[in-house]
C-alpha cells in the first residue's frame, strides 16, 4: 500500500478521480454518456475534445521545463499559427478543399516551428533567461498574428478545417486523436530514444552532464523547437474550433494554463525528471476544474479565481518550507535538514573547506 | 619588507572626466540610449509626419494618456530592481478599478473607496511577497497566482463595466491645469508624483539602496546584514499598491471601471522598465528611466496612430527593442562577468 | 620568513576576544564539528588550517551566525553569545570577509562600505557626508580610490580591500578573512598584508584561512589545524614547523590500505610514444605552465595542498575548462582541448573532485548515471539497448561492489563512497585510454576507498593510464608509479615513487624549491 501512495502519480490521480467522484455525485449526468448517430457524446467527452490546445501546449511545456526552461510565448505562437492557417485557406480560390487546408496546416505548423527555433536560438545560444527570452515573442507575437490577419476577425467556411476541432473519426472526437498521437508520439520519442533521459540530465545538472559529454545546446533548442510546433498544432485546433482566427484571444493565458498543469502532474519547475503522464492528468485536471466551476453556476470569467487557489496550494505545498514542517511532522529526526547553504554554488570547488 | 609594503598605496591612475564619469554612472548607459531613442522618435516623427507632431497638446496628451501605464512601470520598477518580476500589475489594475467603480456605485464615499483599492492592490502585492519570500516560489510562478485571482476577483465583482459618476474620481482626468497649449490633469500630476517619490525612496533611503543591494547580490545584502526579506516583500506590495493607483488613474480616465481592463499591460509596463534601462538580471536601472521608456511607448503608439498604421505594429515594435535591449543587457552582463 | 618578527610572543597575557570551546555541529549523516575549540586574541592573527571537509567553513559559519552549533559555547568579549543570524554577529563585533567578495558590484565603492550605515539627515541619505565617511575609512586601508565609482570597476584585490573597510565600518573586534588571497597576486597580497599588519596593531583580532602555506607563515602568529571536523592542534607559528603542519592537516590513515600493495614497483614502458604529452599548460591567474606526461599502464599522482593547481591542472588537461597557453599531445598529435566532450573522444575520462556538483546527476538511478557516458557520446537517436544496458550495469555494479547493488536506485541516495563508485563506473564503461581521477576517495569510508585504491591498481596493469589525485598522500604514493608535485599554483617538479616516502614527500612539498617560489 505504501508502495502505491509514495507513487509520484498518486497526488494528481487522486485529485482527478476526487474532482470526477465529487462532479458524478453533484450531477449524475456528468459521467452519462450518449450514442448519436455513431457518435458519443457527453461532459467526459466534451472534457476530452476542450483539452486538445492545452494538451498539446502543456506537452511541450513539459520538455522544456525538463530542461530548467519556460515557454511563455505560446500563446502568441498558438495565435500566429491560426492567422496563418486561416489566411492562406482564407486567401485559396477553394477553402473547402481538404489540399488547401493541409497546405495551410502544413505552412502554419512551419511557421511555428521557425517561431521555436528563434525561442531556442535565444536561450540555447545566447543564453538569455529562459523567461526573458520567450517575453520577447509572447509580446511581439500577437502583434504578428495580428498583422497576418490584418488587425481582423478572420473568419472562414471550410468543412474539412472544421473538422479538425469538431469533427469525429469514428465514435470520438479527432481532436482527441490529435491529443493521444501527441501524447504517443512524445512518450515514444522521449522513452524509446536516450532523448528523455538525456534532457532530465541537463535539467537536473547541467555542469555534471557537460563533463560527462552531453551536447546540451542542442537538447535544449529542441525542446523549444518541439514547444513551438505543438503551440502551432493548438493554434490550428483553436482557429478550427471557432471557424476563425482571433488573435487577440487564441491561447489567451495558455502559458499559464499549460504550466500549472505540469507542476500539477508534478513535474518540478525547477527541471530535471518530467512525467508526460503527469501532465496529461494536470491538463484533464484544470479541464475537469473548468468545467466543475462553468457547472457550479461560476461565469467562466471567474474561474480565474479557483485556478489562483490551486496554485498557492500546489506552490505552497511543494515548498520547501512546508516540506520541513511537514517532515519533522511525521518523522521523528533530531534536527531538521539545513538550510541548503546559500553559498555552496558561490564556492569555487576546488577550494571549498 | 614590511616596512616598505605598508607604504604601498594605490593610487588611483589619473583619468579623464570621461573615464571618471564612465567609472561611477556605466549603469545609465542604458537610460541614455532611451533618452536618445525617446528624441530620435519625437524628431523623426516631427520630421516625416505632418510636422505638427511635436506640439504642446499632443506632448501633454502623452502623460495623460499613459498616466496609468506609468504609475505601473514605477512599482515594476522596484520588483525588477530586486531580481524579480511581477506579472500580476495588469490584473490588479483591473481588480481595484472595477472594485472602486462598484463601490462608488453601491453609495460608498470617495475617501472609503480609493484607500479600498490602494488596500486591495497592495494586498495582492503582500501574498506575491509572502510566497516568493517565505516559500521560495520564483517570482513568477507567485505573481501568476496574484495575476490569475486579481483578473478572478475583478469579475467575482463585475462581468461588465461600471459607469462612474463620481465627480471626484472624474475631476481627477477633466481637471485640465494650463499653461499656454500645455496641461497637465491630476492624474498625470498623480503619476508624476509617483515617480518623484519613488525616485526619493530608491536614491536617497535606505530601503531604496537594500532594494538594489539585493538585486545586485542577494547573498551579499544578507551578509552584509541587510533587512533582505522585508524589503523583497515590502517591493511587491509597492508594485501592488501602483496596481491600485493605476485602477484610479485608468478608472477616471476611461470613466469607469471594466474587469477586462488592462489584459497584457503587464508586459507593457516591464517592457517599459526594460526600454527604460533597468536590468532584468535586478540591481540596475533608475525609476526615472521608467518614465523615459513608458513616454517611448507611448511616443510609438501616438506615431502608429498618427501614421494610420494598424495598432498590431505596436506589440512588435516594443517587443523588437525589447529584444535589442535584452541582448545589449546581456553583453553589459556578460561583460561584466569576464572582468572579474 | 616564517613567523612576522615584528609581533612580540607574549600575546597570551591579553585576555581572548573570541572563544569558541566544545563547538560541535552535526548535519544529517554527517558530524561537521566534533567538540573544536578556537580561541582569538586581540592584536593576534590567526590561522585555521585544514584540507577540504576538515571544518574550516562550518566553524567560520558558526562564528558568524549562519549556522546554529548543536553543543559548545561561543563567548565574544567575555559574554556567552549566541547569533541567529550575520547582522547580529556584526553587531558583536565579528566581520567576514569572503573568498568571494561579498559586496554587490552594481554600487558605488562608497555604497557598498557604509550600505546599511549611510549618515542621513532627517529621512534623506546625505550622499556626500556618506562618501566622504567612506573615504575616510577606504584612507585608512591606504585605498585612495574614487568612492563614487562602481565597485565593479576594481580589481579583485581593491573589492577585499573594500570589504575590509566596509567591516572596520562596523567596528569590527574580530575580523575574519576566509581565502582572501586565493585570487590576487604577489603586490595584491603585500598590499593586503599590510592592512592586515595595520588592523593588528590597532588591537583586531583576525582569523585568517588560506591554502597557501608561504602565506600563513608570513603573517600568523598562531595557527589551529583541523582535520575531519576534529582539533588537531594549536600552535605559535614560530614553533611550527611546515613538515609538522603539513602532517597534520592531512593526518596519516594508517589503516589495511597499507595492505594493499604498492604498483610503485611495477614497471612502466616509456620508450614510446607517451598516451598524453601537455607542455606549457596554463591559465592566468590560475596555473602557471605546466609540462606533464603520461604512458599506458602509468599512474601519475598529482600531490600538493588544496588550492596548489593539482584541480586546475588537470581541468585544463580534460577541456573541462579551457587554457590559454600551452598544448596537448594524445598519441603525439596535437589537439586543441575545448570540452570534455572532446577529451571523451580522444579516449580521456574525467572525473570531477565535486562529486555531488559535477559527478553524480542525483535524480537518476544508478544505471542511468552508469550508462550517461556512453549514451552522450552515442548522441540521443541510438539508445542503448535495455540488454546491452542490463549487461553493462551489471557488471560494474558487481566488478566495483557498488551497494546496494540496486540498478535502479536513485544515485542521490548512495552513500558517497558508492556514488563515487558509479562515476568510476560511468567513465570505465566509455573504454577510456587515459582516466583522470580527482579525490575519488576524498569522504568516503575505508572500504569503498579500498575497493577504488584496487580498482585503480587493477586496470593499470592491464595497460590503462590513470591521472590520480588526493590529498591523502600515502594513497598517491602507494598508488602512482611517477608523482608530479604541486604548490601554489605551480608544478615545482617531479619524484619516483620507489624513491621517496611519506615524509620526503611532505618535505618535497612544503620546502622544495622554497626560495625561488616566494
Amino acid at each position: 500500500m505504501t508502495h502505491i501512495w509514495k507513487h509520484r502519480l498518486f497526488w494528481p490521480l487522486a485529485a482527478l478521480i476526487t474532482l470526477i467522484v465529487v462532479n458524478s455525485v453533484a450531477r449524475p449526468r456528468f459521467l452519462s454518456i450518449t450514442m448519436r448517430d455513431g457518435q458519443l457524446y457527453g461532459a467526459l467527452i466534451d472534457i476530452l475534445r476542450g483539452s486538445a490546445p492545452l494538451m498539446l501546449v502543456a506537452l511541450g511545456m513539459t520538455i522544456v521545463i525538463a530542461t530548467r526552461g519556460i515557454d511563455l510565448s505560446v500563446g502568441a505562437i498558438m495565435a500566429v499559427s491560426g492567422a496563418v492557417a486561416l489566411t492562406v485557406i482564407d486567401g485559396s480560390n477553394d477553402p473547402s478543399n481538404l489540399g488547401t487546408v493541409l497546405v495551410a496546416i502544413a505552412v502554419a505548423v512551419l511557421v511555428a516551428l521557425v517561431l521555436g527555433v528563434w525561442n531556442g536560438f535565444l536561450v540555447a545560444v545566447l543564453g538569455i533567461q529562459p523567461i526573458i527570452a520567450t517575453l520577447v515573442l509572447m509580446l511581439a507575437g500577437r502583434g504578428v498574428a495580428l498583422l497576418i490577419t490584418g488587425g481582423f476577425i478572420t473568419t472562414v467556411n471550410s468543412d474539412p478545417f472544421s473538422y479538425i476541432a469538431s469533427g469525429y473519426l469514428t465514435v470520438l472526437p479527432f481532436a482527441f486523436f490529435i491529443s493521444v498521437a501527441a501524447i504517443v508520439a512524445l512518450g515514444v520519442v522521449e522513452r524509446r530514444t536516450a532523448l528523455g533521459v538525456l534532457t532530465e540530465a541537463v535539467g537536473i545538472n547541467p555542469e555534471a552532464s557537460r563533463l560527462a559529454g552531453v551536447r546540451s545546446r542542442g537538447i535544449v533548442w529542441g525542446a523549444y523547437m518541439l514547444s513551438g510546433v505543438l503551440a502551432g498544432v493548438a493554434g490550428i485546433i483553436y482557429a478550427s474550433n471557432i471557424k476563425a482566427a482571433d488573435a487577440n484571444a487564441t491561447g489567451l493565458f495558455i502559458e499559464l494554463y499549460a504550466i500549472l498543469a505540469v507542476v500539477l502532474g508534478g513535474t518540478s519547475l525547477a527541471g530535471g525528471k518530467f512525467s508526460i503522464a503527469g501532465t496529461v492528468i494536470g491538463v484533464l485536471i484544470i479541464q475537469t476544474l473548468d468545467s466543475t466551476i462553468l457547472f457550479l453556476g461560476v461565469p467562466s470569467a471567474q474561474s480565474p479565481v479557483f485556478f489562483a487557489l490551486v496554485v498557492v496550494l500546489v506552490v505552497v505545498v511543494q515548498s520547501p518550507r512546508m516540506r520541513r514542517v511537514i517532515g519533522s511532522m511525521t518523522r521523528r529526526r533530531s534536527r531538521p535538514e539545513p538550510d541548503p547553504d546559500p553559498e555552496r554554488d558561490r564556492e569555487r570547488t576546488g577550494v571549498a573547506a | 619588507m614590511s616596512t616598505t609594503t605598508t607604504e604601498a598605496v594605490r593610487v588611483e591612475r589619473p583619468t579623464s572626466r570621461v573615464e571618471t564619469f564612465l567609472g561611477r554612472h556605466a549603469a545609465m548607459i542604458p537610460t541614455f540610449a532611451a533618452v536618445i531613442i525617446l528624441i530620435v522618435l519625437l524628431a523623426g516623427a516631427e520630421a516625416f509626419l505632418r510636422g505638427d507632431f511635436i506640439t504642446a497638446r499632443n506632448l501633454s496628451a502623452l502623460l495623460l494618456d499613459n498616466a496609468y501605464l506609468l504609475i505601473l512601470a514605477v512599482g515594476m520598477t522596484f520588483v525588477i530592481l530586486t531580481a524579480g518580476i511581477d506579472l500580476s500589475v495588469g490584473s490588479v489594475m483591473a481588480f481595484t478599478g472595477i472594485l472602486g467603480a462598484q463601490l462608488l456605485v453601491s453609495g460608498q464615499p470617495v475617501w472609503v473607496a480609493v484607500p479600498a483599492m490602494l488596500a486591495g492592490g497592495a494586498a495582492i502585492g503582500l501574498l506575491i511577497g509572502v510566497l516568493v519570500q517565505y516559500f521560495n516560489v520564483q517570482p513568477f510562478i507567485a505573481s501568476l497566482a496574484g495575476l490569475f485571482l486579481a483578473r478572478g476577483l475583478a469579475f467575482v465583482v463585475s462581468l461588465s463595466s461600471i459607469r462612474v459618476e463620481e465627480p471626484a474620481v472624474l475631476w481627477l482626468q477633466q481637471t485640465r491645469f494650463r499653461l499656454g497649449d500645455w496641461y497637465l490633469t491630476p492624474t498625470g500630476i498623480i503619476a508624476l508624483l509617483t515617480v518623484a517619490v519613488a525616485a526619493f525612496v530608491l536614491h536617497l533611503t535606505r530601503f531604496g539602496r537594500t532594494v538594489y543591494a539585493i538585486g545586485g547580490n542577494e547573498q551579499s545584502a544578507r551578509l552584509m546584514g541587510l533587512d533582505v526579506a522585508r524589503t523583497k516583500v515590502a517591493a511587491y506590495v509597492i508594485s501592488g499598491f501602483c496596481g491600485g493607483l493605476a485602477g484610479l488613474a485608468l478608472t477616471a480616465y476611461s470613466g469607469a471601471g471594466y474587469p477586462r481592463n488592462g489584459i497584457g499591460t503587464e508586459l507593457d509596463a516591464i517592457a517599459a522598465v526594460v526600454i527604460g534601462g533597468t536590468l532584468l538580471t535586478g540591481g540596475r536601472g533608475y525609476v526615472l528611466g521608467s518614465l523615459i521608456g513608458v513616454l517611448v511607448f507611448g511616443t510609438i503608439k501616438t506615431i502608429i496612430s498618427f501614421m494610420g498604421a494598424e495598432q498590431s505594429w505596436m506589440q512588435i515594435i516594443v517587443g523588437a527593442l525589447l529584444l535589442l535591449f535584452i541582448v545589449v543587457q546581456r553583453v553589459i552582463v556578460s561583460r561584466s562577468e569576464r572582468r572579474r | 620568513m616564517t613567523a612576522d618578527t615584528e609581533v612580540p610572543p607574549i600575546v597570551d597575557v591579553v585576555p581572548p576576544i573570541v572563544e569558541m570551546r566544545g563547538i560541535t555541529i552535526r548535519f544529517p549523516g554527517v558530524l561537521a564539528l566534533d567538540h573544536v575549540d578556537l580561541v582569538l586574541r586581540p592584536g593576534e592573527v590567526h590561522s585555521l588550517m585544514g584540507e577540504n571537509g576538515a571544518g574550516k567553513s562550518t566553524l567560520i559559519k558558526a562564528l558568524t551566525g549562519v549556522y546554529s552549533v548543536d553543543s559548545g559555547t561561543i563567548t565574544v568579549g567575555g559574554a556567552p553569545r549566541t547569533f541567529a543570524s550575520t547582522a547580529d554577529a556584526q553587531e558583536a563585533g565579528i566581520s567576514t570577509v569572503y573568498q568571494e567578495v561579498n559586496l554587490c558590484a552594481n554600487l558605488t565603492v562608497g555604497e557598498n562600505v557604509m550600505l546599511g550605515h549611510e549618515l542621513r539627515r532627517g529621512r534623506a541619505i546625505d550622499w556626500r557626508a556618506t562618501h566622504a565617511e567612506a573615504a575616510r575609512h577606504l584612507q585608512g586601508l591606504r585605498l585612495s580610490i574614487d568612492p563614487r565609482s562602481l565597485l565593479s570597476t576594481h580589481s579583485i584585490a581593491v573589492q577585499q580591500l573594500v570589504a575590509i573597510s566596509r567591516a572596520m565600518v562596523t567596528d569590527a573586534k574580530v575580523l575574519i578573512l576566509d581565502e582572501p588571497t586565493s585570487s590576487l597576486d604577489r603586490d595584491e597580497v603585500d598590499q593586503l598584508f599590510a592592512v592586515i599588519r595595520e588592523l593588528r596593531a590597532a588591537g583586531v583580532a583576525i582569523l585568517f584561512v588560506s591554502h597557501f602555506l608561504d602565506q600563513v607563515y608570513e603573517i600568523s602568529d598562531r595557527i589551529t589545524v583541523l582535520r575531519n571536523g576534529a582539533l588537531v592542534g594549536e600552535h605559535l607559528a614560530a614553533d611550527l614547523p611546515r613538515d609538522v603542519l603539513v602532517t597534520e592537516m592531512i593526518g596519516r590513515a594508517l589503516d589495511d590500505l597499507d595492505a594493499l600493495s604498492r604498483t610503485a614497483h611495477r614497471p612502466v614502458d616509456r620508450s614510446g610514444e607517451p598516451l598524453l604529452r601537455a607542455e606549457g599548460l596554463g591559465k592566468r591567474g590560475v596555473l602557471e605552465p605546466a609540462d606533464l606526461e603520461i604512458y599506458p599502464g602509468e599512474v601519475v599522482g598529482l600531490a600538493g595542498l588544496l588550492g596548489s593547481g593539482r584541480t586546475e591542472l588537470v581541468r585544463l588537461l580534460c577541456g573541462a575548462d579551457r587554457s590559454d597557453s600551452g598544448q596537448v599531445a594524445v598519441h603525439g598529435t596535437t589537439i586543441k582541448m575545448t570540452s570534455p566532450r572532446h577529451a571523451m573522444d580522444h579516449r580521456i575520462a574525467f572525473s570531477s573532485e565535486d562529486r555531488r556538483g559535477e559527478g553524480i546527476v542525483a535524480d537518476l538511478t544508478v544505471a542511468e548515471n552508469i550508462v550517461l557516458g556512453i549514451q552522450a557520446r552515442r548522441g540521443w537517436a541510438r539508445k542503448i539497448r535495455k540488454s546491452e544496458q542490463d549487461a553493462v550495469v551489471a557488471e560494474y555494479i558487481e566488478a566495483l561492489g557498488v551497494r546496494p547493488a540496486n540498478p535502479d536506485a536513485l544515485v542521490g541516495n548512495l552513500s558517497g563512497g558508492n556514488q563515487q563508485k558509479v562515476l568510476l563506473a560511468r567513465w570505465l564503461a566509455t573504454a577510456p585510454e587515459l582516466i583522470v581521477l580527482d579525490e575519488p576517495t576524498r569522504g568516503i569510508d575505508v572500504g569503498a576507498k579500498a575497493d577504488i585504491q584496487r580498482k585503480v591498481s587493477e586496470l593499470s596493469a592491464q595497460g590503462l593510464a590513470v591521472i590520480f589525485i588526493s590529498a591523502e598522500l600515502e594513497e598517491v604514493l602507494r598508488l602512482a608509479q611517477r608523482i608530479a608535485v604541486l604548490r601554489d599554483r605551480k608544478k615545482i617538479g617531479e619524484v619516483d615513487s620507489s624513491e621517496i616516502d611519506l615524509d620526503g614527500l611532505i618535505d618535497y612539498l612544503a620546502n622544495e624549491g622554497k626560495g625561488s617560489a616566494a
